[in-house]
C-alpha cells in the first residue's frame, strides 16, 4: 500500500493557527481535533488500516509556517506487522519543516514491532533558527511475550542550517546485540525505548538540570544537553510503562507558550 | 605550506628532498637543508621553526612524581609539601588514585590547595600504567593545569598506591620521589625494586612508628645506601614534621636549579 | 599500506589513553547488566553494531580525506547526545593526537584549530592513519576493533573474568569487524549526514550516570 499525507499550518493573523492543507489517504489519515485554544492546533493521525505491513510505503509531510503552532498526535499505537512474505520492508518517511518562530510538537503513540515485522522509519526535520521542535518517538519491542520484529529508525534533525541530532536504532534478529546490555538490555523479548528531543529557544531559556533522571519503575532514563541548541531525554525500560513514566511528564508542557508562573517541564523533571 | 618528505609514500622522492628540521628549538641552530635537483618545488615560511609544533608552549613547571606502595603516606606527604611550598611557589597537583577523587578530596578537605589547582586522573584499575606506560591522561592533566592557571613553578604528580615496581616515565616527570614506610617492614629497602633503587629521592616515612613495629632504622639506612649508591634517602615523620622539611628543601633546590637553567 | 604500521596503530599498548576507558562497561557492570562472560559477549556485540560502526565509518572518512575533519567532528557531535561520551571521545582524541603526531606526520592536525578543539577520537584516528600511510579500511579496522578492546579488558579487570575467554570473544568478532570496515571504507566519501548513526541508548544512559559517580575506576 502506498500512501502520502500532508499538513501545512500557518499563523491566522490573530495569534492563532490555521491549516491550509490537511490531506491524507489510508492508512495515513489526518484529522483536526478541536479548536485552537491558544496553544496551537492539534491534528491526530487516525489509522485507516492495520499496519504498516511489509510492502507499505508511507510518506508524511509536515510544514509549519512562521508563528504557527501545531501538535501532531495519534489515536492509537501503530503496529508494524509481517504482511505478505517476500515483500520489501514497510517504510514510513516523515519530513517536517518548521519555520522561524513556529512550534511543532510530534507526540504520537508508540510504534510496536510485532513479531515478524520488517519496518523502516525515516524522519527528517529541518528547523529554522528560532523554531521550536518537540519530537517524541517510542518503540515497543514486540507484543506481550512474543519476539521482537525488525525495526530500523533513522532520525535526522537539522536546526538553523546545522545537523543537531542524528540517530539510528535497529532492533530485531538482524541487529546484533540490540537486546544486550549495551543497547536496550531487554534480553530478547519485551523491552521499550523512548526519546524526546527538544530543540529551539525554550531549551536555552530553561535552566533545566541535565543528567540522570529519577529512575522510573523498571527503567532508566537520562536528560542530555546536545552539542547544539537542543536537549534529548532518553528512556529504556522493561515495558512501555517505564518509558512513559519517564518521558510523559517531560512532554506535557514542553514547547507550550511561556507563562511566567510556570516552570518548564524539563526543569522540574 | 611545508612539504614533509615523511608524509609521502616511500620512494625516489624521499631521496630527492632531504630536510633536517633541527631539534625543534627555534633559533638555536641553522637547519640543515639539502634540495635535490629533481625535487617538487616548495617553500619554507621560516626554516628555523619546526612545523611540528610541540604540544607544550613556553617554559614549563618542574614536574615531580611521588610514588610508593599503598598506605606509605604519599597523599599526606603531598599535603605537607603543599603547605610548605604553596605560599612561595606556583603549585599544582595531579592525583592518580585508583578511586578517582579520593586523594584530590583529601587535599581539598585539608584545605592545603584550592580545587582549581588539583586534577584527578582515572587510571582504569592500573595506576602504574597511567604513570609509566600510557602517560597521556597525566600529560593532559598537567597541560590543562598550566593552561588554566598560567605558568607554574612546580607540578606534583602523585601516583596511585601500587607496588615496589611502579615508577614514573621520564616522559611525564623530571624527578621522582619514592615513599616507603617503616610499618611495611625494615626489609623493604633491601628488597629493592625500581622504585627504591632508582628514585631520585627515597623517603622512609612514619619513623615515629619504628619502635612500635620493631623496625630498625639503621638497617634501613644501610640497605638504602647499598641499593641506591649516591642517590639521597631521607627519614620522615609527618606527625613530628608537618612541613616535611627535608623533602620540601630537596624540591626547593630542584625548582631553583630548573628555573636557573630556563632563564640562564 | 603497511600491515605492521596498522598493528602499531591498533595495538592496545599504544600510549593513547585507551587503558583508562572501559567503553561503558564499568557503568554496565555497576548497573548489574553485565555480570559474566555471556553478558560481556552481548555487550560487545551491541557496542560493535552501534559505536563500532559509527567509529569505523568516521575513521574511514577522516582517513580518506583528513581535510574534512571539522565536518566529521560536527557529525560526531550530532551522533553523540551524551555530554559525557562527547567528553570521553575528545579526551581520547586528544591523547591519540599527541601520540600520533609524534609517531607520524599528521598535517591536518597540525593546525592550531585542531590543537584547540581536540577532535573526536574517530576523526583523529582517521587523520593519524592517513598520516601513517594507511588506507581508510585500515583506519576502520583499527577503529572497530578499538571499540571492543577497552570493554573486553575492563571486563577482566572489573569482574575478574578469564582473560582467555574475553579474548576469545574478540577473536569471535573479527569477522564482524572486517565486514564493518569494508562497509565503512566503501562509504568513506559519503556526505556526513548519510554516514551511519547507530545509537545505543544504554551506553548513553550509562555514561551519564557514570559521570556523576564520585568513585570510579575508568574515565568512561
Amino acid at each position: 500500500m502506498r500512501a502520502t499525507a500532508r499538513v501545512v499550518a500557518e499563523a491566522n493573523g490573530r495569534g492563532g493557527t490555521r491549516l491550509t492543507v490537511l490531506r491524507g489517504e489510508s492508512p495515513l489519515l489526518l484529522r483536526r481535533t478541536g479548536p485552537d485554544g491558544g496553544a496551537g492546533l492539534t491534528v491526530h493521525l487516525v489509522g485507516g488500516a492495520a499496519g504498516p505491513l511489509r510492502g507499505d510505503d508511507l510518506s508524511l509531510r509536515i510544514e509549519v509556517d512562521p508563528a504557527a503552532r501545531l501538535d501532531i498526535r495519534s489515536v492509537a499505537a501503530s503496529l508494524a506487522l509481517p504482511g505478505p512474505p517476500g515483500r520489501p520492508a514497510s517504510r514510513l518517511r516523515i519530513e517536517a519543516r518548521v519555520a522561524a518562530g513556529a512550534t511543532l510538537r510530534w507526540l504520537p503513540e508508540p510504534l510496536i514491532a510485532a513479531a515478524g515485522c520488517d519496518h523502516r522509519a525515516v524522519t527528517v526535520v529541518e528547523a529554522e533558527a528560532g523554531a521550536t521542535v518537540v519530537w517524541r518517538d517510542d518503540l515497543v519491542c514486540g507484543r506481550h511475550g512474543e519476539p521482537c520484529g525488525q525495526v530500523r529508525t533513522d532520525v535526522l534533525v537539522r536546526y538553523a542550517g546545522a545537523t543537531l541530532y542524528r540517530h539510528e536504532l535497529a532492533v530485531g534478529a538482524d541487529a546484533p546485540g540490540w537486546s544486550g546490555p549495551a543497547v536496550l538490555g531487554s534480553s530478547g523479548t519485551g523491552g521499550a525505548y523512548g526519546s524526546v528531543l527538544l530543540a529551539g529557544p525554550p531549551v536555552t531559556a530553561t535552566a533545566a538540570p541535565a543528567g540522570p533522571a529519577a529512575s522510573p519503575a523498571h527503567g532508566t532514563a537520562v536528560i542530555m544537553d546536545l552539542a547544539g541548541p537542543g536537549r534529548l531525554a532518553t528512556a529504556v525500560g522493561a515495558d512501555i510503562r517505564a518509558v512513559r513514566a519517564a518521558l510523559d511528564p517531560l512532554c506535557e508542557r514542553l514547547g507550550e507558550p511561556p507563562e511566567p508562573q510556570r516552570d518548564q517541564a524539563m526543569a522540574t523533571a | 605550506m611545508v612539504q614533509h618528505p615523511e608524509a609521502q609514500a616511500p620512494g625516489p622522492a624521499t631521496d630527492a628532498v632531504r630536510h633536517s628540521h633541527g631539534p625543534g628549538i627555534a633559533g638555536q641552530q641553522p637547519v640543515v637543508h639539502a634540495h635535490g635537483p629533481d625535487e617538487v618545488p616548495h617553500t619554507h615560511p621560516d626554516p628555523a621553526v619546526d612545523p611540528h609544533e610541540p604540544l607544550l608552549h613556553g617554559p614549563r613547571a618542574l614536574r615531580v612524581g611521588i610514588g610508593g606502595p599503598v598506605g606509605s603516606g604519599k597523599t599526606a606527604l603531598v599535603a605537607a609539601l603543599c603547605r610548605a611550598l604553596g605560599t612561595r611557589l606556583r603549585l599544582a597537583v595531579v592525583t592518580n588514585d585508583i578511586y578517582t577523587t579520593e586523594d584530590a578530596d583529601f587535599l581539598l578537605r585539608n584545605g592545603v590547595l584550592p580545587a582549581e589547582r588539583i586534577r584527578a586522573v582515572e587510571t582504569g584499575c592500573c595506576p602504574h600504567t597511567a604513570i609509566r606506560d600510557d602517560i597521556s591522561a597525566n600529560l593532559d592533566a598537567v597541560e590543562d593545569l598550566e593552561s588554566s592557571l598560567g605558568p607554574l613553578d612546580l607540578v606534583l604528580v602523585e601516583s596511585g598506591g601500587d607496588n615496589l615496581t611502579a615508577t614514573f616515565s621520564k616522559g611525564l616527570i623530571d624527578r621522582q620521589i619514592f615513599v616507603v614506610d617503616v610499618a611495611g617492614g625494615d626489609k623493604v629497602p633491601r628488597k629493592g625494586g625500581p622504585g627504591v633503587t632508582t628514585a631520585d629521592l627515597l623517603v622512609i616515612n612514619k619513623t615515629d612508628l619504628a619502635p612500635l613495629v620493631g623496625a630498625d632504622l639503621s638497617v634501613m639506612d644501610r640497605d638504602a645506601r647499598a641499593r641506591r649508591g649516591e642517590l639521597p634517602t631521607v627519614f620522615l615523620s609527618l606527625t613530628q614534621d608537618r612541613a616535611a622539611t627535608p623533602v620540601a628543601d630537596w624540591i626547593r633546590t630542584l625548582v631553583a636549579g630548573s628555573q636557573h637553567a630556563t632563564t640562564g | 599500506m603497511s600491515l605492521t604500521t596498522l598493528l602499531v596503530l591498533a595495538d592496545g599498548r599504544l600510549p593513547a589513553g585507551g587503558h583508562a576507558h572501559s567503553g561503558g562497561l564499568e557503568a554496565a557492570v555497576s548497573s548489574g547488566r553485565v555480570r559474566g562472560m555471556a553478558d560481556l559477549d552481548g555487550f560487545l556485540q551491541g557496542r560493535l553494531a552501534t559505536a563500532g560502526v559509527v567509529t569505523a565509518s568516521f575513521a574511514a572518512a577522516a582517513c580518506a580525506d583528513p581535510q574534512r575533519w571539522r565536518d566529521l567532528d560536527a557529525g560526531l557531535d550530532a551522533r553523540t547526545p551524551s555530554p559525557a561520551l562527547r567528553k570521553a571521545s575528545r579526551a581520547q582524541g586528544r591523547a591519540l593526537m599527541r601520540a600520533g603526531r609524534i609517531l607520524w606526520p599528521v598535517p591536518a592536525l597540525d593546525r592550531p584549530a585542531a590543537q584547540r578543539i581536540a577532535p573526536h577520537h574517530p576523526v583523529v584516528l582517521g587523520a593519524v592513519a592517513h598520516g601513517a600511510g594507511l588506507v581508510p579500511r585500515d583506519a576502520a579496522v583499527a577503529a572497530a576493533y578499538g571499540t571492543l578492546t577497552g570493554p573486553a579488558t575492563a571486563g577482566v579487570r572489573l569482574l575478574g573474568l578469564d582473560p582467555f575467554g574475553a579474548h576469545a570473544l574478540l577473536a569471535g568478532l573479527a569477522g564482524a569487524c572486517d565486514r564493518i570496515a569494508d562497509e565503512a571504507a566503501a562509504r568513506a566519501g559519503d556526505p556526513v549526514d548519510t554516514l551511519p548513526a547507530a545509537g545505543a541508548p544504554l551506553l548513553d544512559i550509562g555514561a551519564e550516570q557514570h559521570a556523576t559517580w564520585e568513585v570510579r575506576l575508568f574515565a568512561s
